[in-house]
């Protein structure tokens, strides 16, 4: 049953990255991996929400494995964040890898923060 | 380098490209202005005609996802560090970063390997929300050393696993395009056109 939430979340994470990926980069010209990043900052925002709402007893194990382990892992990635930041350094594109390395590591973690505090604010 | 220009050309010419979407350049061969038009007209991110891609990102992700969860049930943490996240993201990169080398500059593969494997199974496996929520967890639960070490390692370990992952595949992909192409001259010197066929069908 564990495994069944993890594959249903997995299932339905990793095409959503790839369909909002294609969305974002199709709306922009620049070199900047934008999709990576809303996905990423975006799973990171449900899974603080997630965690805190586990933590203050507001949501089981089973949804923590469906959505924290299957949905909000397979949304996002740290494979395809750090070889798109190799590529921009390759191409010569160098601040635009410090910078996706900077923005996405920040903007992450304060989405993390955020989704926390929210957990705090409907459930403690 | 001794491989065809279109395949150092296509990873060139997007550098950011996510690594899932089919490459944007047409080939040489086609001048195909139909399906491009087509393109421009279509919704970007609509589904339709997408559905294969998205069917094999989404069986990709799901092996990814159960992957990684084996990986935390084998593993389970041990003190507050969390090895297997840091161990299961600098593999994911290491593997992207020769899974792409070889599909865009080594192989001509199927159009749906790099979505599944690529997007879906290493995308899957790979996690950057658990990075984010296991740092900010550390440093919320007055592990605030062990949070920042987790923070400030786990970057440069992916970056240079994928940048290591890349540059061994290329290595190893010269040294393997040398070799073959003397053997191949002395083979179509002796087989003659019946080797030619085989190799082309």
């Amino acid at each position: 049953m564990n495994w069944l939430l993890v594959v249903a979340g997995g299932m339905v994470g990793a095409p959503l990255r790839y369909l909002t990926d294609r969305a974002v980069q199709a709306r922009h010209d620049t070199g900047f991996p934008w999709g990576t990043l809303a996905v990423n900052v975006a799973g990171c925002l449900v899974l603080g929400l997630l965690t805190g709402a586990v933590a203050h007893g507001a949501a089981s194990d089973s949804v923590r494995l469906l959505l924290g382990t299957g949905f909000c892992g397979a949304l996002t990635t740290y494979s395809t964040f750090s070889y798109e930041t190799v590529r921009l350094a390759e191409t010569g594109a160098r601040f635009l890898a410090a910078a996706n390395v900077v923005v996405g590591v920040v903007a992450g973690l304060g989405a993390a923060l955020t989704g926390a505090g929210l957990a705090d604010a409907l459930w403690a | 380098m001794t491989a065809p220009p279109d395949r150092i050309a296509a990873p060139a010419a997007a550098p950011s490209a996510h690594p899932g979407t089919t490459p944007q350049s047409p080939t040489p061969q086609s001048p195909a202005p139909q399906p491009s038009a087509r393109r421009r007209t279509r919704a970007p991110g609509a589904a339709s005609g997408q559905a294969p891609v998205v069917a094999a990102v989404a069986v990709g992700g799901a092996l990814g996802a159960a992957a990684r969860h084996a990986a935390s049930l084998l593993w389970p943490a041990v003190g507050a560090f969390p090895w297997t996240t840091l161990a299961v993201n600098v593999l994911g990169c290491a593997v992207i970063g020769a899974f792409m080398v070889a599909v865009t500059e080594v192989w001509t593969v199927h159009r749906l390997l790099r979505p599944f494997f690529g997007t879906g199974v290493l995308g899957g496996f790979t996690t950057f929300s658990t990075y984010a929520v296991d740092v900010t967890s550390l440093l919320a639960d007055g592990h605030a050393r062990t949070g920042l070490v987790y923070l400030a390692v786990t970057v440069p370990a992916a970056l240079l696993a994928a940048w290591g992952g890349a540059a061994v595949t290329r290595r190893l992909a010269s040294r393997m395009r040398r070799t073959p192409a003397r053997v191949r001259v002395r083979v179509e010197g002796l087989g003659g056109p019946a080797k030619a066929e085989e190799g082309a069908a």
